[in-house]
């Protein structure tokens, strides 16, 4: 079970001279649906870019199993980002491409998928997260919240063994939140995928997540990494209780 | 300090005053009045400040109102102030005369306490370390500028090994785009300009009547330079500055984050299509450009001298050889890579807001003419030089 899947030791990041977080130091393992949360601000979209490799770290090492990501060489460091999916904050859906070519588009750089083939799995993946229909629209012709979930589709395109969300249920109805919820543990649970999500959506972090870490922007560090609900039952830190009670302190 | 008229206040005035009490270390600062926007404040924050740092500091301020007949972020903002700098001066303040919605206005406010760290420093900065910084930013730009070159050429070696990562129906978008629709306007520029050679000329020329030679001074003028330069500057206005714009507005948008991590190079699949559009095009729309300005040149002398069609021909002929062209045409090709590069470059560099995206269109345009100019100059010399 405890297979380490990304392992962060010492890590210190900063933009320029303005340290965000330092002495980050956790682990998450295979199959995990891990939560990255703290206050607004406090860094957590920052340490996602240094695990996607987006950001290199101003000190410390991240490991994808046993391999040290920002001394791998560039091949390496290319393997490594293909066999992760990132839903960014924004969607980040490619503005000159349909729905459907942007879905397409890895599947057509990566496999050697014939494109009825291709075609098939893009209405798949948009029929999983409530798109089924909208293969021909431009992102700028579709909702906000629609855009994340076609972001989540075209992130989940290549069955990548793990995905990256930042703030999924941001911008999403209850209804569909929830849905996407369903969706993360259905992942976990099918294919295994790994998962990390950037979330303050408090009824999610205790319906799907089994593993966390907690940063916190006044000591520039981690508090507490571990279940979020053994956080909330066995904590100590009024920060921590007070974030995962939505500031109202532990009932009693 | 003298009481104020504080309980009798005209209508959209707020006023603020000192309440003499018996006891000398507690003050009491009455509000009363209209504490709205567009109402005239009486006293102005840090006039009252300066009067308390002047008079002797009571060690308890009590905050009280009176007769206020409406408030809104203005009294909030007031009371910060104040509160501010009885915390800095170390006097207690009591908060409990006022209504109810101020105090939790007032708590809220401070309920996060300001991070010290995060405020960027607004005062003036010095000449000197105004100086280092741009000689700074110079040396990164010059940085930046060779470490796109040196990924543009490995995403081009990329590209030959048949290895680049790009979608094909983006090569010919770009195609079309750097290519046939910019045939208007450089049919229209470069007619225009052998119209303008053509006159120049005609004048001196006339006077000798030598007006034949006009096609030497067109043919020449346009082949070996003016083709080629006013299509570089069309398309870096066109073309060039469309790049930054595309590519800063979809760093804006993570976009190019997206690419990276899918594990696509965004030097392959935006640059390399771009790049190479505009570098096969280029020559392409300046030998039309060449042809134009003949034209152009040849409607002026026909028209208005003693030339015919045959004769400007054959002279141009006569003057015009294939070497003309090739530096020509040479020129064009090094413009393209020139322009290519300044766009695409400040588009990926591109800051994240929109006004980052308008200072990388204007950057590419302005550097893409620089680059043009000079590289122009530079060539010019060589080949007058070699007697090219
Ligand atoms: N490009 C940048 N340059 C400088 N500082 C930055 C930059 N991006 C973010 N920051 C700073 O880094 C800190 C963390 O930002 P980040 O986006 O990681 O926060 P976050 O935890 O994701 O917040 P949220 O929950 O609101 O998305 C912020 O204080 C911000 O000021
Ligand atoms: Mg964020």
């Amino acid at each position: 079970m405890a297979d380490p899947h990304i392992t962060v030791t010492d890590l210190t990041m900063a933009y320029g001279d303005f340290v965000i977080q330092h002495d980050l130091n956790f682990t998450i393992c295979r199959g995990d649906v891990f939560i990255i949360m703290g206050g607004s601000g406090c860094g957590k979209s920052t340490l996602l870019k240094h695990l996607i490799g987006l950001q290199s770290p101003a000190k410390g090492e991240v490991f994808y199993a046993a391999q040290n990501f920002w001394e791998a060489d560039a091949d390496e460091r290319v393997l490594i980002m293909r066999s992760i999916g990132v839903l960014y904050q924004s969607g980040a859906l490619f503005s000159s491409l349909t729905l459907s070519e942007n879905i397409a588009l890895p599947l057509t750089e990566f496999t050697r998928l014939s494109r009825g083939e291709i075609q098939d799995i893009v209405s798949y993946k948009l029929a999983l997260v409530g798109l089924a229909g909208f293969e021909e629209y431009y992102p700028s012709e579709i909702s906000g919240g629609m855009q994340k979930r076609a972001g989540l589709a075209r992130a989940m395109a290549l069955d990548p063994e793990i995905l990256f969300f930042d703030e999924p249920s941001a911008g999403l109805d209850p209804v569909s939140a929830r849905l996407l919820d369903d969706l993360i543990i259905n992942l976990r649970d099918t294919l295994g995928t790994t998962i990390v999500v950037v979330t303050h959506e408090l009824a999610s972090i205790f319906a799907i997540g089994n593993n966390s870490v907690f940063l916190d922007s006044e000591t520039k560090t981690m508090l507490a990494t571990g279940s979020p609900k053994k956080l909330l039952a066995e904590s100590t830190d009024p920060k921590i209780i007070q974030f995962l009670t939505r500031g109202k302190g532990r009932a009693v | 300090m003298k009481p104020i008229e504080a309980n009798n206040p005209q209508p959209g005035v707020g006023a603020v005053g000192l309440i003499p009490t018996d006891n000398s270390a507690q003050s009491i600062l009455q509000f009363s009045g209209a504490w709205v926007h567009g109402a005239a404040i009486a006293k102005p924050v840090e006039a009252l400040i300066a009067e308390f740092d002047s008079a002797q500091k009571p060690r308890r301020i009590l905050l009280q109102t009176r007769n206020l007949t409406g408030w809104d972020s203005r009294l909030p903002t007031y009371l910060i102030k104040i509160i501010d700098w009885c915390r800095r001066e170390g006097v207690e303040v009591d908060a409990s005369g006022l209504p109810e919605g101020v105090q939790g206005l007032l708590k809220l406010a401070r309920a996060v306490p300001e991070r010290t760290d995060a405020r960027r420093s607004a005062h003036g900065v010095s000449l000197l370390a105004d100086v280092g910084k741009s000689v700074l930013a110079g040396v990164q730009d010059a940085k930046g500028l060779v470490y796109f070159i040196g990924e543009a050429m490995l995403a081009g070696w990329a590209l030959l090994r048949g290895k680049a990562r790009f979608r094909p129906v983006d090569m010919l978008l770009c195609i079309q785009d750097a290519g046939p629709s910019a045939l208007p306007i450089v049919t229209l520029i470069s007619l225009l300009v052998g119209l303008i050679l053509a006159f120049v000329g005609a004048v001196q020329l006339s006077m000798f009547g030598a007006q034949i030679y006009i096609a030497d001074l067109v043919g020449l003028g346009t082949v070996r330079e003016m083709g080629a330069l006013m299509t570089a500057v069309i398309m870096s206005g066109r073309t060039g500055a469309a790049y930054a714009a595309q590519l800063g507005t979809m760093n804006v948008n993570s976009e190019i984050d997206a690419l990276k991590t899918m594990g696509i190079s965004p030097m392959e699949f935006l640059v390399l299509p771009r790049l190479s559009a505009l570098i096969l095009m280029m020559p392409l729309l300046a030998l039309y450009a060449n042809l134009m300005g003949m034209l152009g040149g040849a409607l002026v002398t026909v028209s208005a001298f003693d030339v015919s069609w045959l004769q400007y021909y054959n002279e141009t002929r006569r003057a015009v050889q294939l070497h003309d062209f090739t530096v020509g045409l040479g020129k064009s090709v090094l413009f393209a890579v020139l322009i290519a590069i300044a766009g695409c470059m400040r588009g990926m560099q591109c800051g994240r807001s929109a006004s980052a995206v308008g200072d990388a269109a204007t950057s590419a345009m302005v550097n893409s003419i620089v680059y043009i100019v000079v590289a122009d100059s530079v060539v010019t010399l060589i080949c007058s030089r070699f007697g090219i």
